[in-house]
């Protein structure tokens, strides 16, 4: 293209827009300041900001799900509201914290269920519980005990990620899985502070403005109110500078760094945050159980919630929901279809399926059949591929 | 210089410190008791040592973590139990261990992890799901139950008359020798034969290897079945010094990793220092602090990560 016509093509795109903008003072009916770029329907309307910004993101699916949601426990049996719906809720919002961690920072960790169960523990031992042994629970009110509980399992996470942010990539998963194991060794050996093998019994959920929060509808609006809430903070975290600079460490370390960025300091930041949110899933998770014992953070456990959360697919957080929902129906239901002693069997090999077939889990499997049957959106964040 | 120096020497200073501190102290209040750990400590390390160098040797080549190192562990001891049950010998148990572990190491290793070459994270979650599988598989053979190995007859019953300890088992301390030998013989191979030089070379570049006309893809297989093995081998060991229950796969594999991370990985040296690292501070913690025997060996790995945080022998990859 010569010179010329680079001009003439300037030329052409300027009149175009100054005739826009001439067209603009022009009387109208309504004066609209929208951006010619990208009609929005709702600009005009008086609303306030967040119902626009609201009106702009939800769509049908969206507004599908949230009704299912919301009554879902008035048709589903209590069974199924807290046996089912209610684990899956706690067990895919610490999934969550590790797809946040591992899809949008680069680090898989499998120390995520160690954070909910120091949290879960922490809980236990400053709260009221049923524990006959050497240990026994300080009794601090509710309101007391469960922001302890949370900032203990943030500081804790924040220490699990400062050790192991110093390695990168496949490291980490062998540091955190050593965090995880001694954890739970320190946790079965040591009777003073953690009541070893038999952990903590009868911790229940308190009972506030006289309702008993472990019956299974009000838990599982609990679950949900909390589960919905941490997967909007990592819907808006992803979106906000912070998770834009997490996505670029995760794709280039080395040039985030030459630009500026604080590569450690953000990473550690992530697990802070996945620490908090794992954190929250931990508590919610010792209220379904009632108890905490080592065997809710053993290698077993570990694993699973890296399992859940490839299960549903790491590029987005609905995926660790997803998961956990799948994982619940076949460890509830793999006892009708096989021996209840052969579910790890079972889980096994789903896991190695998915890992082998489809890497991007469910939702991988779902984008899939979207781009084969209709006109595909930019629904997950992409990795980038390192050699 | 002198910096540095002086950073060693309180390095030093605050490692060496405490532990002459608390040497001290355990031999002058008993001395028997010191001399027994640290014997326990160097047995256990041994046992560690083998176990770990072969997923050192694993991860150094292949930059593979395999996580299912301890379900092969669990694998070798069980097949080497059932051969030592059927025929009594405890060598051809020993064989058998090695072979059943190497046959499956090399059956994941062909079937499944050479197809997704250079994708760490996903070959890391097969060896995770395949973990599980194994485990659960082995449970449903072996059932739950404990099982014992003997120690062969000309190896069971203590020695007598050493000094001080006055007796100590037989087949711990032959473990000793086992470990030693095991390492020499490691040594020896990539050291001294033409496949160790391949591998090593493989450790260092493997492009390079690769460009050199080497069949990179058999030097992996090899080096996987030498890897499993050993795991195997550890299993016939352990099966008689801790004897085998589902959930030892865990304790083995997060032993390979301390030690492994501690050491440094791919280097089998490493695996050495930090199996004997691991195996005292491991009985020592037990002798003395028994409820926070696993806190020592974090403080080690904390220590080790915030000082070298590729290990002791590591190299920046």
């Amino acid at each position: 293209m010569s010179a010329a016509h680079w001009r003439r093509a300037m030329n052409t795109g300027l009149a175009a827009t100054s005739a826009a903008a001439r067209q603009l003072p022009l009387p109208r009916a309504v004066a609209t300041t929208a951006p010619a770029a990208t009609p929005d329907p709702y600009a005009d309307s008086d609303a306030p900001r967040w119902l626009k910004f609201l009106w702009r993101h939800l769509s049908a699916r969206h507004v599908f799900v949230l009704a299912f949601v919301l009554l879902y426990p008035f048709v589903a049996t209590p069974f199924f509201t807290f046996q089912i719906a209610g684990q899956a809720l706690a067990l895919g919002l610490i999934a969550a914290s590790l797809t946040f961690l591992g899809g949008y920072g680069g680090m898989v960790s499998l120390a995520q269920m160690t954070v909910a169960g120091i949290a879960g523990y922490m809980l236990a031992i400053l709260g009221t519980s049923g524990a006959a042994g050497q240990a026994a629970s300080l009794g601090w009110p509710w309101w007391v005990a469960i922001p302890f509980a949370l900032v203990i399992a943030t500081i804790a996470a924040t220490l699990i990620g400062w050790l192991s942010v110093r390695t990168e990539g496949i490291y980490t998963i062998m540091i955190t899985l050593a965090i995880g194991v001694a954890f739970y060794y320190l946790a079965l050996q040591n009777y003073s502070v953690f009541n070893g093998f038999q952990g903590f019994q009868r911790v229940y959920p308190p009972v506030v403005f006289g309702i008993n929060w472990r019956d299974p509808v009000p838990f599982y609006f609990l679950a949900l109110a909390c589960s919905l809430a941490g997967y909007l903070l990592v819907k808006w975290v992803v979106r906000a500078p912070f998770g834009i600079a997490l996505q670029g460490i995760r794709d280039n370390p080395r040039r985030m760094h030459a630009l500026g960025y604080n590569v450690t300091a953000h990473r550690v930041a992530a697990y802070a945050l996945a620490g908090l949110l794992a954190g929250v899933g931990g508590i919610l998770l010792i209220w379904y159980n009632g108890l905490i014992t080592p065997n809710s953070v053993n290698t077993g456990w570990l694993i699973n919630v890296l399992v859940v959360a490839v299960l549903g697919g790491m590029r987005h957080p609905i995926g660790a929901f997803i998961g956990a929902i799948v994982f619940v129906l076949l460890q509830t239901f793999a006892i009708d279809v096989i021996d209840r002693e052969r579910f790890n069997l079972v889980i096994g090999v789903v896991f190695l399926a998915i890992v082998l077939f489809s890497p991007d889990g469910l939702l991988g499997l779902w984008a899939k059949l979207r781009s084969r049957f209709g006109p595909q959106a930019a629904l997950t964040s992409q990795p980038r591929r390192q050699a | 210089m002198t910096r540095s120096v002086r950073n060693r020497w309180l390095f030093w200073l605050l490692v060496g410190g405490p532990i002459a501190v608390f040497s001290i102290w355990a031999m002058v209040d008993n001395l028997r008791l010191y001399l027994l750990t640290l014997l326990n400590g160097l047995t256990l390390a041994s046992l560690y040592f083998i176990v770990a160098s072969g997923f050192t040797l694993v991860f150094g080549l292949m930059r593979n973590v395999n996580l299912a190192h301890g379900s092969l562990y669990l694998l070798g001891g069980y097949i080497g139990f059932t051969i030592a049950e059927k025929t009594g010998w405890w060598l051809l148990a020993m064989a058998g261990g090695f072979l059943a572990a190497a046959i499956a190491g090399l059956l994941i290793q062909v079937l499944i992890l050479r197809h997704m070459q250079g994708q760490d994270m996903r070959q890391t979650m097969v060896t995770i799901g395949l973990s599980i599988v194994i485990a659960d598989v082995l449970l449903w053979i072996f059932t739950a139950q404990v099982h014992q190995m003997e120690a062969p007859e000309w190896l069971q019953g203590p020695i007598r008359d050493i000094p001080i300890i006055r007796a100590y088992s037989a087949y711990r301390l032959s473990l000793l020798a086992f470990g030693i030998a095991i390492g020499v013989f490691l040594w020896w191979l990539l050291n001294r034969t033409k496949v160790g030089t391949m591998i090593r070379a493989g450790v260092d570049d493997r492009g390079m290897l690769a460009a050199a006309g080497v069949n990179v893809n058999l030097v992996f297989a090899v080096t996987f079945m030498l890897g499993a093995g050993l795991a195997g081998i550890g299993g016939v060991i352990g099966a008689v010094e801790l004897s085998m229950v589902p959930g030892e796969d865990t304790r083995l594999l997060l032993a390979s990793l301390v030690v492994v991370i501690v050491g440094g990985m791919g280097s089998v040296v490493g695996a050495a220092i930090g199996a004997v690292i691991l195996g005292l501070a491991e009985t020592y913690g037990l002798a003395y602090a028994p409820t926070y025997s696993v806190v020592f060996t974090f403080v080690i790995l904390v220590l080790v990560l915030a000082f070298r945080p590729r290990g002791i022998m590591g190299k920046a990859a």
